[in-house]
């Protein structure tokens, strides 16, 4: 099935957090990892995510990161919005602090 | 207060260096996550939505200022410049970064204090009542006891690899504050009919997603006992406690499922095969040294009643509303325990600012003793105040934020980090609180509606103990999207009870008014002085179905 497209999957973005902070971490299309989530890769149809989630996998074995995963999102007008509260949280910050996290950058 | 002898802090000196080279193993990548997990558990630190969290112990829930000084310094130099006080008499921060953990704990171990066992499957933060040593109402102190028992289980090479965590609460006086029969181990102290000091002991109660009362399993324990007793209780667990299964670990499942008889029965035979065997006995000596670190402070020999308090108390309405829930009677005359809200009108509850804490250092030390507490409903107490400081203390939080009158009312809830913060939360906590709080705001009205105990999870988990809230509320996850259940008639004082779920869940948008709802049809139906508990304990759940659902 890699590398097959699934005309019925979601957009999908794969997520993990920073060992060094936990800070949450987005792919990227060049295979490194991006902070915030509008640089995120955006997988169509389910393509390329099974190799994505093996190269995810290698930065776990070498210490860069943690707990790597896939999660919906949708696109509009060219902006990633994720399917659920806890990755727009995620994405954001605590939602009782808009001075902290990534949304106070 | 207790003070650390040369063993303790040797102990806590060593986990930090050894902490210290585990992470640089991590870091540098010779260890994996999967080995390095454990080791960071068992040090308090875990990986959340945005960052990792450090958890750390307030054991039985008491400290000095020395302490609240470094929790802020904490804060300020290694955080983001505040804290949140949980559930569990521990203090949490949400911004750590992995290498900086050591010194961190290095810090906090200037001040006796770590995060060990604050994380795992071992015996957890000994908790107790935060009137502990000043009630009116108590019998005996139970922090020495607590103490006691931390010394025992802390690094007990037995009991660090139980089927789950483990939970004791341990309360001195005949009203519970601690919650103690929705702990795996409740102990109550109590004089027997001789006079004699000791313990009643319930196992297995708890929370999460099977929530239990304790069941008695002892009336008394002679208070010399009470380690050797523990050590049957807790080999009985480690024996039998399901490991096949998390969800059915915790020793409430194996009392569930055996039967308060039978648990009786393997207790009752593995303590008697230990006194066989040479007990864990608790030397009177040894007793006596722990007890004499938690003497009584040298209260003056005052009236019962101060005059110049008594005068405020008429002439200033501010001061007497927040006397009115905030303060609680002091065993010593002319003493008064004083509590401070960590949940202020639409604010988080249990969040305090590093300013704060050194608010609260300075006011401890100059008006209680020196003694700061912990509550498990996310506030703090000064335990030892003279009334005739109340007036200038109350001025002085108020500057600070920290003296909201709201104590046992509406708007002092307690909710879990929730969905903001933790990894395990379906749905946000922390928002709901603020907003119910809001809703609640008319200072008035919170007291007409009299004593309310609202308790918010996030998750089945409940860290929000939403199970044991006069109103308990559940966020669920639907398909990505927060929904919140309510349960009513919970409660966790002496007379434990486990809510009762009303119905279908709200969503986010409703799920305040339906609370609401839930209080006005309260108002509509009680009787002359009956509490929103009592009312529902008469009624039952029908009035507040009708209210929410319709008749059919």
């Amino acid at each position: 099935m890699a590398g097959k497209s699934n005309k019925t999957l979601p957009p999908q973005v794969l997520t993990a957090n920073q060992l060094f902070d936990g800070d949450v971490v987005y792919w990227r299309e060049d295979g490194t990892w991006a902070q915030d989530l509008p640089d995120a890769f955006i997988f169509e149809a389910g393509a390329g995510i099974e190799a994505a989630l093996v190269r995810a996998e290698a930065d776990v074995e070498a210490s860069k990161i943690l707990d790597p995963y896939m999660f919906a999102v949708s696109i509009d007008e060219g902006i990633i919005h994720p399917s659920s509260v806890r990755e727009t949280i995620r994405a954001k910050g605590p939602t009782v602090r808009l001075d902290l996290g990534k949304q106070a950058a | 207060m207790y003070r650390y002898d040369e063993f303790d802090a040797s102990l806590v000196k060593d986990r930090v260096d050894q902490f210290r080279d585990q992470v640089a193993l991590r870091i540098s990548g010779e260890i994996t996550e999967d080995e390095f997990k454990p080791l960071r558990l068992m040090n308090g630190l875990y990986l959340q939505l945005h960052a990792y969290m450090l958890r750390v112990a307030i054991p039985y829930g008491t400290f000095d200022s020395r302490q609240m000084r470094m929790l802020a310094h904490i804060a300020d130099k290694y955080d983001k410049g505040y804290g949140h006080f949980t559930t569990r008499q521990n203090i949490q921060y949400n911004w750590p970064k992995l290498d900086e953990v050591p010194d961190i704990l290095r810090d906090l171990a200037t001040v006796e204090m770590h995060a060990i066992q604050t994380s795992g499957n071992c015996i957890r933060n000994v908790t107790s009542d935060q009137y502990a040593g000043a009630a009116k109402d108590e019998i005996e102190d139970p922090r020495p006891w607590c103490e006691m028992i931390r010394q025992w289980s802390s690094f007990h090479p037995e009991f660090s690899f139980l089927p789950r965590k483990f939970k004791i609460a341990v309360t001195g006086a005949a009203h519970d504050r601690a919650a103690i029969q929705v702990h795996d181990i409740g102990a109550t102290l109590t004089h027997n009919d001789n006079g004699e000091t000791g313990f009643t002991i319930y196992v297995g109660g708890g929370l999460g997603r099977t929530p239990m009362l304790g069941k008695k399993i002892r009336d008394f324990v002679p208070r010399a006992e009470l380690l050797a007793y523990l050590e049957a209780v807790m080999r009985v667990y480690n024996m039998h406690g399901r490991r096949d299964n998390l969800y059915k670990a915790r020793i409430k499942i194996l009392v569930h499922e055996i039967g308060a008889e039978e648990m009786i029965r393997l207790v009752d035979a593995e303590y008697e095969d230990i006194q066989k065997n040479g007990a864990l006995g608790l030397p009177e000596e040894e007793i006596a040294r722990i007890l004499n670190y938690f003497a009584p402070p040298a209260f003056e020999p005052l009236d019962e009643t101060d005059t110049s308090y008594a005068e405020k108390l008429n002439g200033d309405l501010a001061f007497a509303n927040w006397a009115k829930t905030n303060i609680a009677e002091h065993k010593a005359p002319g003493y008064a325990i004083v509590n401070l809200s960590l949940k202020p009108i639409g604010d988080i509850p249990g969040d305090i600012s590093a300013e704060q804490m050194y608010a609260v250092a300075d006011l401890a030390e100059r008006y209680s003793f020196d003694e700061i507490r912990a509550t498990h409903e996310q506030n703090l107490t000064l335990p030892h105040v003279k009334q005739s400081d109340l007036y200038e203390l109350w001025q002085k939080l108020t500057d600070q934020g920290l003296a909201t009158p709201n104590i046992g009312l509406a708007s002092d809830i307690i909710a879990c980090p929730g969905l903001d913060y933790c990894n395990l939360a379906n749905a946000r906590s922390i928002p709901l609180a603020q907003e119910i709080s809001n809703r609640f705001a008319d200072l008035d009205r919170q007291h007409n509606v009299g004593p309310l105990k609202i308790k918010i999870s996030g998750c089945i988990n409940a860290c929000g103990h939403h199970h044991v809230g006069h109103i308990g509320i559940l966020g669920v996850d639907r398909k990505g999207k927060e929904y919140y259940q309510i349960s009513l008639g919970g409660s966790a004082d002496e007379n434990t009870s486990v809510g009762k779920i009303l119905g279908p869940s709200f969503d986010e948008h409703s799920i305040t008014d339906a609370v609401e709802t839930v209080v006005n049809t309260y108002l509509g139906l009680r009787e002359d002085g009956e509490t929103f508990l009592a009312a529902v304990g008469r009624v039952g759940l029908e009035p507040f179905k009708e209210a929410l659902y319709g008749t059919d």
